[in-house]
């Protein structure tokens, strides 16, 4: 059905409208508009302002009427360091395929390779961001799309860098296929809802490779968050749905593959949580599912940090982290069902595939670091190894009822697509 | 050949010899005797090295043997107990104690014959009883051609006819010209092989000299009886 | 020493018991592999067996070689050999022969599952060289033991005690002191608490591989410098080094003047 719809617009509604009121105005050294600038200035409103291969040495270009502007084989838009490069204040704007390069650093206002403000029904897409400070903002505007763009930033320090998206107070916008690094935050939304953030990598930012505040309703999915200095950080938001994302390699004292705080009736599903200090740090968070993710080799699969309260645990993998679960409660109001552990070493008698004696997750060590954590270093030592059988035999620190009762004997193949 | 002066040793509290002074010369074959206890082990252990002494001094042909492992090569040692690594072959021990100390040629094969040790020669050491291990002990001890021969309580565990053998060996030996130095609890193995008589009591040397000069001196008119009247005189 | 050395490993690999070691490493590495089918899992196992089952063998070992070769150590030392050759030409045989044990039958099985193929194939190797470096240094502190206690059972008594104390106590006692001095910062003294103790060096140094996630999490600088650079690395192997070189340095001493 869809295709179909798409179709028709393709063939009646496109060339009807392109036929009858779009002109291409080309930009070039030669051209009719030597400057970007000067192109904008003498296009009409659905015009295509085209730029052509080169470079244009311009600041504050300020798209103020719907049109499209492309660049062919990525012209160069050099921002000289000197402030904002692309600000569009109209609806229905086009940016496609242009390499902007350095944009001005300042401590008082946030310039942005592309910003759109106030506005609806804008693409943005094959854009090669570098020597930025922020890449691509929104602030007040809805219904976009950001596609396949390229952020590649030179952040060293988190005071004086920008994000690659950001989005401000911005409802139903699209990310999709963009990579993202070394920027601070990678993409960063607050007050953004409805939202879908799909395909993307955001890898080796400063700070995070995915934020979000006070962002309800939002989908993330197939993403990929990798060596960011602190992870993921999602906060203060609810009925968040993450799919099949994966979060590696974020090492660190405060450093996750993602931090929730205060993020309720969500679904976390289907992601992968590998090789973190952290797969999830959890504060605060009630209603959550979990469900069919695998965490390996973290430092800690799961760290609850209280407050957390009917959560579910359900199908997920835990393989060879150091501490599958930390918990600093005596209470517990979640549920861990039918996972797998791999530091599961009960039996099986019946051959259901479920283990006949349920498994604790937490370890007394876990309690013993949190407390102290250079204690550390004694992990896996035969003498902390006494001490938690101990524990697990008569639990007197954790709470008693934080079993899995049906572990799995064999790990899950999860189907990721 | 073997000059000992002063020497002292104590294991512990307990002083085992107080001040030794001895000498043996080229040629000759002397026993060792004394109570249990009195230090023959420790003298003749004090020549190999494997004890060192708190005072003292021994020379061999003239230099001090202190902390050296060299002149160890011209002494021939037969230890009291033989115990030997359990998982080797007799041929394949014979052949280290070779390997060992390749640079004298050993004459092993008239004495595995002389001993009658064919039939044992692949057999593990751990599987031997007391009397071949004895054997292989003796055979270890008689195959190279030092010019010094120690043997510590040689006839335990052996049976007549190896003990006369034994006998002839030491026989043969000193007509080679050896020094042998002994020591038993046999009286009439001693009296029968030895020359000269060192008797120990108490860390010090009671008496050093020939059997005839012992005998004449207890006024006793056999060894054993010498033996046991100076034991009588000393503990009375 | 390399002919004391070649008969006492000879006469060791010969035993019974270095064969039952051989085996019970052969089973283990492939009951491991096999029945789970997993070279990670497999790794985690054979860590908590190699440091703690190494230093118990190589002691208990060690010991007992002395002792039943003492006769036939009294045979060398009448031999024109140095003392200190036969010792430790004694010592690097039971070392060597046990070390082989451990990475003969240890290898086999992971050879045979397809080690080289796998990604898990540095940490195996790590868990083989501090399995050795544990064997070298037990054998030799068991060796000091041993040369310092006539008395066989007294020896035996000492040499378990020292493993209890290396495997389980030291811990226990470390992990006290942590929790009672909470308040001060610790990380100085517990890196060189860990340097004191072979196995809890030999524990750091596989941690180094398998649970860096975990360590990464403390904010100590020195744990970070030592965690999160080589230098962790290079200092433990380095001091695991000294372990095997002072325990060795004693055995030349006490032999060099102990009466036999």
């Amino acid at each position: 059905m869809n295709w179909i719809f798409v179709y028709i617009c393709i063939f009646f509604i496109v060339p009807h409208t392109g036929m009858l009121q779009a002109e291409t105005i080309r930009v070039c050294k030669k051209c009719e508009a030597s400057t970007i600038k000067e192109g904008i200035l003498k296009a009409a409103p659905y015009d295509t302002v085209l730029v052509q291969k080169g470079t244009y040495k311009e600041v504050d270009i300020r798209i103020d009427k719907p049109l499209v502007l492309k660049g062919e084989n990525y012209p160069l838009i050099d921002g000289e360091f000197k402030g904002e490069i692309i600000t569009i204040v109209s609806d229905d704007v086009t940016i496609d395929g242009l390499f902007i390069i350095n944009v001005g650093t300042s401590y008082t206002k946030d310039y942005a390779a592309v910003r759109v403000t106030r506005s609806e029904n804008f693409l943005l897409q094959n854009l090669v961001l570098e020597k930025l400070f922020f890449g691509i903002y929104l602030e007040k505007s809805n219904n976009g799309r950001i596609y396949h763009n390229n952020i590649l930033g030179d952040a060293e320090e988190e005071y004086n860098s920008g994000n690659g998206i950001q989005l401000w107070y911005s409802n139903n916008i699209e990310i999709e296929h963009n990579t993202i690094s070394r920027v601070r935050d990678g993409i960063y939304l607050e007050f953004a809802n409805n939202c879908t953030i799909r395909n993307n990598k955001s890898v080796n930012n400063i700070r995070y490779g995915l934020h979000f505040m006070f962002s309800n309703n939002d989908v993330y999915s197939n993403n990929t968050f990798e060596n960011n200095g602190a992870g993921v950080a999602v906060m203060f938001s609810k009925e968040i749905t993450m799919h099949n994302n994966v979060f590696q390699d974020n090492w660190g004292t405060a450093s996750y593959g993602m931090l929730l705080k205060e993020i309720n009736d969500s679904e976390i599903i289907g992601n992968t949580f590998k090789d973190n200090t952290v797969g999830i740090n959890i504060e605060g968070s009630n209603r959550v599912t979990y469900k069919g993710n695998d965490f390996i080799g973290n430092g800690w699969a799961i760290k609850s940090r209280g407050a957390c309260y009917t959560n579910l645990f359900l199908e997920n993998n835990f393989l060879f982290n150091s501490f599958d679960l930390s918990y600093n409660s005596r209470l517990n109001d979640n549920k861990f069902e039918n996972n797998y552990w791999s530091n599961y070493a009960g039996y099986d008698l019946d051959k259901d595939g479920i283990g006949d004696i349920p498994y604790r997750p937490v370890k007394l060590f876990s309690y013993v670091v949190n407390n102290t954590p250079e204690a550390i270093i004694l992990l896996r030592s035969l003498f902390v190894d006494i001490i938690d059988f101990s524990e697990k035999v008569s639990p007197v620190f954790t709470p008693d009822n934080l079993v899995d009762q049906f572990p799995k004997m064999k790990p899950f193949a999860h189907d990721r697509n | 050949m073997i000059e000992i002066s002063q020497l002292y040793k104590k294991f512990g509290k307990n002083e085992v010899l107080k001040g030794v002074d001895l000498e043996i010369q080229e040629g000759k074959i002397v026993a060792v005797l004394g109570p249990n206890g009195s230090g023959k082990t420790t003298i003749i252990k004090s020549i190999l090295g494997m004890v060192v002494p708190n005072n003292g001094d021994i020379k061999l042909n003239g230099e001090s043997i202190l902390k050296k492992w060299r002149y160890r090569d011209s002494i021939d040692y037969l230890p009291q107990i033989a115990n030997f690594p359990h998982n080797l072959t007799v041929k394949e021990l014979i052949g280290m104690i070779k390997d060992l100390r390749k640079q004298k040629k050993a004459e092993d094969t008239p004495l595995i014959k002389l001993f009658k040790l064919e039939p044992f020669l692949n057999k593990k050491l751990g599987t031997l009883s007391g009397g071949t291990k004895q054997k292989v002990n003796i055979l270890l001890t008689f195959m190279f051609n030092s010019p010094l021969i120690i043997l510590d309580e040689p006839t335990s565990g052996l049976d007549p006819i190896s003990l006369l053998r034994l006998k002839e060996l030491i026989n043969s030996e000193k007509k080679k010209g050896k020094t042998i130095v002994i020591t038993s609890h046999i009286m009439s193995f001693v009296e029968e092989v030895a020359e000269e008589i060192v008797f120990l009591l108490e860390g010090k040397i009671y008496f050093n000299g020939t059997i005839s000069e012992l005998k004449k001196k207890t006024e006793q008119p056999d060894f054993e009886h010498a033996i046991a009247s100076i034991l009588t005189q000393s503990y009375a | 020493m390399l002919k004391i050395l070649k008969y006492s490993f000879y006469d060791l690999m010969r035993s019974r018991w270095s064969y039952v070691y051989f085996v019970f490493y052969l089973l283990l590495g492939f009951v491991l592999l096999f029945l789970n089918n997993n070279v990670s899992k497999a790794v985690i196992t054979l860590m908590n067996v190699i440091i703690i089952l190494t230093p118990l063998i190589g002691t208990i070992f060690g010991v007992m070689y002395y002792y039943n070769s003492k006769e036939f150590t009294g045979l060398l030392l009448a031999q024109p050999i140095k003392r200190s050759t036969i010792f430790l030409g004694q010592y690097f045989g039971v070392a060597l022969s046990l070390s082989m044990s451990l990475v003969v039958g240890l290898g086999i099985p992971f050879i045979a599952y397809g080690i080289f193929m796998s990604d898990a194939i540095w940490d195996f190797g790590l868990l083989l060289v501090t399995g050795a470096f544990l064997t070298f240094i037990f054998t030799a502190l068991s060796f000091n033991i041993a040369l310092r206690n006539e008395n066989r059972i007294k020896g035996f008594g000492y040499a378990i005690l020292l493993w209890l104390f290396m495997a389980v106590i030291y811990d226990g006692i470390f992990l006290m002191s942590l929790m009672i001095f909470e308040d001060y910062p610790l990380d100085t003294f517990s890196l060189s608490a860990t340097m004191f103790n072979p196995i809890d060096l030999s524990r750091v140094l596989i941690l180094l591989k398998l649970d860096i996630s975990a360590l990464m999490g403390y904010t100590g600088a020195i744990f970070q410098k030592f965690f999160g650079t080589n230098f962790g690395m290079f200092l433990s192997i380095g001091v695991l080094a000294l372990w095997v070189l002072i325990p060795v340095w004693f055995i030349r001493r006490v032999a060099r003047r102990k009466d036999f």
